[in-house]
């Protein structure tokens, strides 16, 4: 492990203004701690903003500000989580375990890093960890990786549940950096590898997340689920995030999907959404968006499987959210 | 009775390996070869030996001096030949942790690279026959006409299946602190199955007479075989110890457990099994395909369990081996018997199928009244009453035999039966028993490994000396002990109990004060029997039709294992092996890497064991039974049974659920999908 300075902030703008090249944020650390052991991450400087004031969540109108620093456990506690965005909490809550989430922050969440066996190991090549070293799990350890919207370059999926939930939500996350403050409306924080593996979202240097913020809670029913081998305590190998309101005339008014562990960045299903609005609320028309959006997908031999499984997740779970 | 030790491990008391507080201690961390195979051109340590901290780098540059006989895994930095990815290369020693490891990370090791030879795969050209298989069985066995009694067969099966490496996973990562005395004398603080035969490899690796080395081991967090042997953690401490002249630690990382404290060889496995109408087998063939290292030959014994399992007149096991460029594979939970069992019990299912006959009854009709192989008659076989009785408790008389065919909701549903088996031996051992403040003291260099040995052993001794068990301590874990052998093979307690009961015996005889007791020629003297222990396991599953998740809502072990010293203590031995023969069914699997060498997911976010979540109902019964045969306590091992038969059992119900056989474990949702 690198040798480090630690600092506190003392506030969002202070913890931008001690931004170097080579500075890390610190929320709760149960990623990036993990990665400086393993010598992915080596920060020259952390700047601790797990207590700053970002801890709050608070109805503003009909929509919920949730701070950067929320503790997973405590947002997925969170009454007004339970009863208006139950999907969300149901995402977190198919996280990681109680230990991790009571430390775990949501801005952290939404920057944690792939769990890809090469990116987190320093002994193999990955071009997310050292640009134009190689990508070995194209050819190699794949069986988990993305079927949709990678590159070349780079298969990595991201592993987070809450952001699945978020992209299906609409979220919106407030950053505030050296170039000032701005609002990133999920899913567009992630983005996909391309030839720039090693950035995994759009945020600038220096930028810091303060809060998200959610707008009212889709219309209809909603669900998350997520398929893994092992009960818990396991990442996905494929999730969903999903909500259905269907009219009294059987016609589909609004459809969200989004999926998880199948690509760089948390996967909001718009062409099957578009397919589904206005149309019936039936399986075959489930059936039907589901493999219009999967169209798209390049899979590779050990991640093929996603496809069946994405295809019968969105079928069962739409079919289990309709009236 | 509660476990002796509890109160200290729970309050955080209990004093592991790496946790000792020594005066002045270094660390030392290894340095790990990048090749799969190939030559150390160089070893460049400048800039390590200059960064903070930093007291020696050992290589083979400057080799330290070994014993020329030293097993190939322990013989640090005598060779330049790299024989696996992960291999220890190189160490650096530090005052500190991270600056050790700091510097490690800057040694730079230069290499003439060879192609590699990583897979087991089918046909490998370099299979052959080991001389024997583990600890010294014959490598092959023939009895009868396999060919004849498949000709005759009203049913037959031909399949094979494959398992995939694993890897023990100790909660206690392995550690070794290492303190040279000025007169040259070596301590170590390891985390070992067994002090008295570490003390000796340790000793003979260094060239030392074993007066000279002491090991303390008194709490250890686990070990499932892979601290049963001794590890090069240790080897590295002393060395590194000697080098800079002050103790030094070494505790691995969960990463380099994976790379040099053993695992489990992937197999792949032939059964051909024929049985008339009535089920009554006419033939058995087992042959087992496995790996070892280019350094030790070390051959897993995966198809004696059918030597043992069920009577046939025509019988052949074998196994071949092929040499590769990875890790020593070593001992993991019921080695053997836990691969080989998964196989002959999922072909056994099969046959059953074949014959449109019930499982439980097949294995019924083919019980035997010695073994199949050799002829040894056994000290005691339950086999069938473990079966009459689990399939009682289980509801199997309710069981409709169509597979595929029980769906609630999304999910299929289906019910599995396998056969267990593990030997029981035992082997010589010394114990010490004497009076201290009117209260009783036992002196055996045992290990508690977390099963609670300690405890049993307490029970044995109270028993013997017929007084309370709060009267009684025991003293283990300790090289200076009187001499026992290793926690393992579930030999432990059998072996350890009958050198503490004859002690005791031994007390009581004499003057009330002491007693001492070697059981070298007591147990040289046991008469030629098949002793084994033999079990049936139940599992319920259900398998998502959408997502091919399994999830196993009921396991059901019936054991028959002599007499159970603890019960609570057997439980949690019991339940411990099924749940991790669940994880064996399930999702328990190390990745070979055919591009670089070495392992992939080398870590527990990666390599999945069973959380709480999958094991809502694990249920672990036995029977009583009465064993004159065995040793003084009547007992049978118990730590390894447990996992045997397990995947073999939610294998089978995944068929009864969906139809389909998968031969290649693990079972996950990405194969069932593939058949749906």
């Amino acid at each position: 492990m690198k040798r480090f300075e630690y600092a506190r902030a003392g506030s969002p703008s202070d913890a931008v203004r001690r931004f170097r090249p080579g500075t890390m944020y610190l929320g709760g650390g149960t990623n990036l701690v993990d990665l400086m052991r393993l010598g992915v991450a080596e920060p020259d400087l952390l700047v601790d903003v797990s207590r700053l004031p970002l801890d709050v969540i608070e109805p503003v109108g009909d929509r919920l500000r949730v701070g950067a620093a929320v503790r997973n456990t405590d947002l997925a506690a969170d009454p007004l989580v339970r009863t208006h965005y139950p999907m969300l909490a149901r995402a977190v809550l198919a996280g990681a375990s109680g230990q991790v989430r009571n430390m775990a922050t949501v801005a952290g969440n939404l920057l944690q890093r792939t769990r890809c066996a090469y990116f987190q190991d320093v002994s193999r090549p990955c071009n997310k960890r050292r640009p134009g070293s190689g990508c070995p799990a194209i050819e190699g350890d794949h069986g988990n990786l993305a079927v949709l919207g990678a590159s070349g370059a780079c298969v990595a999926t991201h592993p987070s549940d809450m952001a699945v939930a978020l992209a299906a939500l609409d979220a919106e996350v407030h950053v505030t950096g050296p170039g000032g403050d701005r609002i990133i409306p999920m899913p567009g924080l992630h983005r996909l590898p391309g030839e720039e593996p090693e950035r995994d979202t759009v945020l600038e240097p220096g930028d810091l997340i303060t809060a998200v913020e959610l707008p009212a809670s889709p219309p209809g029913a909603s669900a998350y689920r997520k398929v893994r081998e092992r009960a818990s305590f396991a990442f996905a190998l494929v999730s969903i995030a999903a909500s259905l309101d269907v009219g009294s005339d059987g016609v589909v008014s609004d459809c969200r999907i989004a999926l998880g562990s199948v690509a760089h960045v948390p996967w909001r299903a718009e062409r099957a959404e578009r397919l589904l609005i206005g149309g019936p609320a039936t399986g075959a028309a489930f059936l039907e968006a589901a493999e219009a959006e999967l169209d798209q997908a390049r899979p590779l031999p050990r991640n093929a499987y996603k496809l069946p499984l994405a295809r019968n997740l969105i079928v069962a779970t739409l079919e289990e959210l309709a009236p | 009775m509660n476990r002796v030790e509890g109160r200290v491990k729970v309050t955080g008391l209990a004093t592991y390996a790496a946790e000792y507080p020594v005066e002045a201690v270094a660390y030392a961390y290894p340095v790990q070869s990048l090749v799969a195979k190939g030559r150390i051109a160089g070893v460049h340590d400048a800039a390590a030996r200059e960064m903070p901290g930093v007291l020696a780098v050992l290589s083979c540059e400057d080799p330290p001096r070994l014993a020329e006989d030293a097993d190939a895994e322990l013989a640090l930095f005598q060779s330049r030949d790299v024989a696996y990815r992960g291999q220890i290369v190189a160490a650096v020693v530090a005052g500190t942790y991270e600056n050790a490891r700091a510097a490690a990370a800057a040694v730079r090791v230069e290499y003439d690279p060879d192609d590699h030879d990583v897979a087991l795969r089918s046909g490998h050209p370099g299979f052959y026959r080991p001389d024997v298989v583990n600890p010294d069985y014959p490598a092959d066995t023939v009895k009868g006409d396999v060919e004849a009694g498949l000709d005759v067969a009203a049913a037959s099966v031909d399949v094979t299946y494959s398992t995939p490496v694993l890897h023990n996973n100790p909660m206690e990562p392995h550690a070794a602190l290492a303190v040279w005395d000025p007169e040259g004398r070596l301590l170590v603080y390891d985390s070992t199955q067994g002090t008295s035969p570490d003390r000796d490899t340790i000793a003979r690796t260094l060239g030392l007479p074993r007066e000279d080395v002491r090991v303390v081991s008194r709490h250890v967090g686990g070990g499932f075989g892979s601290k049963g042997s001794t590890r090069p953690h240790a080897v590295l401490a002393a060395l590194a110890a000697r080098a800079a002249g002050r103790p030094v630690k070494v505790a691995l990382t969960r990463h380099q457990m994976f790379d040099v404290t053993g695992y489990r060889t992937p197999t792949i496995q032939r059964l051909r099994l024929g049985a008339d109408a009535g089920g009554r087998l006419t033939a058995v063939e087992h042959v087992a395909y496995e790996q070892s290292s280019t350094l030790i030959e070390f051959a897993e014994q995966t198809a004696t369990p059918a030597r043992v399992m069920y009577a046939t007149p025509a019988l052949r096991t074998a196994h071949r081996l092929v040499r590769l460029d990875v890790a020593t594979p070593s001992w993991m939970r019921a080695p053997g018997e836990c691969p080989g069992m998964y196989a002959l019990e999922s072909a056994m299912d099969e046959l059953a199928c074949a014959l449109g006959m019930d499982p439980v009854e097949l294995r019924v009709v083919n019980d035997a009244d010695a073994e199949p192989e050799g002829g040894l008659p056994f000290s005691s076989r339950n086999l069938v009453m473990c079966l009459r009785e689990g399939a009682r408790r289980f509801g199997w008389r309710h069981r409709d035999p169509e597979p595929g065919v029980r769906r609630e909701g999304e999910w299929l549903v289906g019910t599995g039966v396998a056969a267990s088996t593990y030997p029981a031996r035992r082997r010589p051992a010394s114990a010490f028993a004497f009076v201290r403040d009117g209260d009783y003291v036992i002196q055996v260099a045992a290990a508690d490994i977390g099963t609670g040995a300690r405890t049993a052993l307490v029970r044995i001794a109270a028993d013997a000396l017929g007084v309370p068990p709060g009267q009684v301590h025991v003293e283990l874990g300790d090289s200076d002990l009187p001499e026992a052998p290793v926690a393992g093979g579930s030999m432990g307690t059998a072996s350890w109990g009958s050198a503490v009961v004859r002690a005791c015996e031994e007390l009581k005889r004499g003057d009330g004060k002491e007693g001492r007791a070697d059981t070298t020629g007591e147990v040289g003297n046991d008469a030629r029997l098949a002793r084994h222990a033999f079990g049936a396991q139940f599992a319920e599953v259900r398998v998502s039709s959408v997502t091919g998740e399994i999830r196993v809502p009921r396991l059901l072990g019936v054991f028959a294992a002599g007499r159970i010293v603890d019960p609570e203590l057997a439980r949690s031995q019991f339940i411990g092996g099924m749940t991790m023969g669940l994880g064996m069914a399930l999702m328990e699997e190390t990745l070979t890497d055919e591009e670089f060498g070495g392992f992939l997911r080398r870590d527990l976010a990666q390599y999945h064991v069973p959380a709480c979540a999958d094991v809502p109902h694990v249920e672990a019964v036995w029977l009583d039974e009465q064993d004159g045969e065995l040793n003084p306590m009547g007992s049978k091992g118990i730590g390894e049974i447990g996992i045997v038969g397990t995947a073999a059992a939610i294998g089978n119900a995944v068929h009864h659920a969906t139809g389909h056989r998968l031969r290649d474990l693990p079972m996950t949702p990405v194969k069932i999908l593939s058949r749906f």
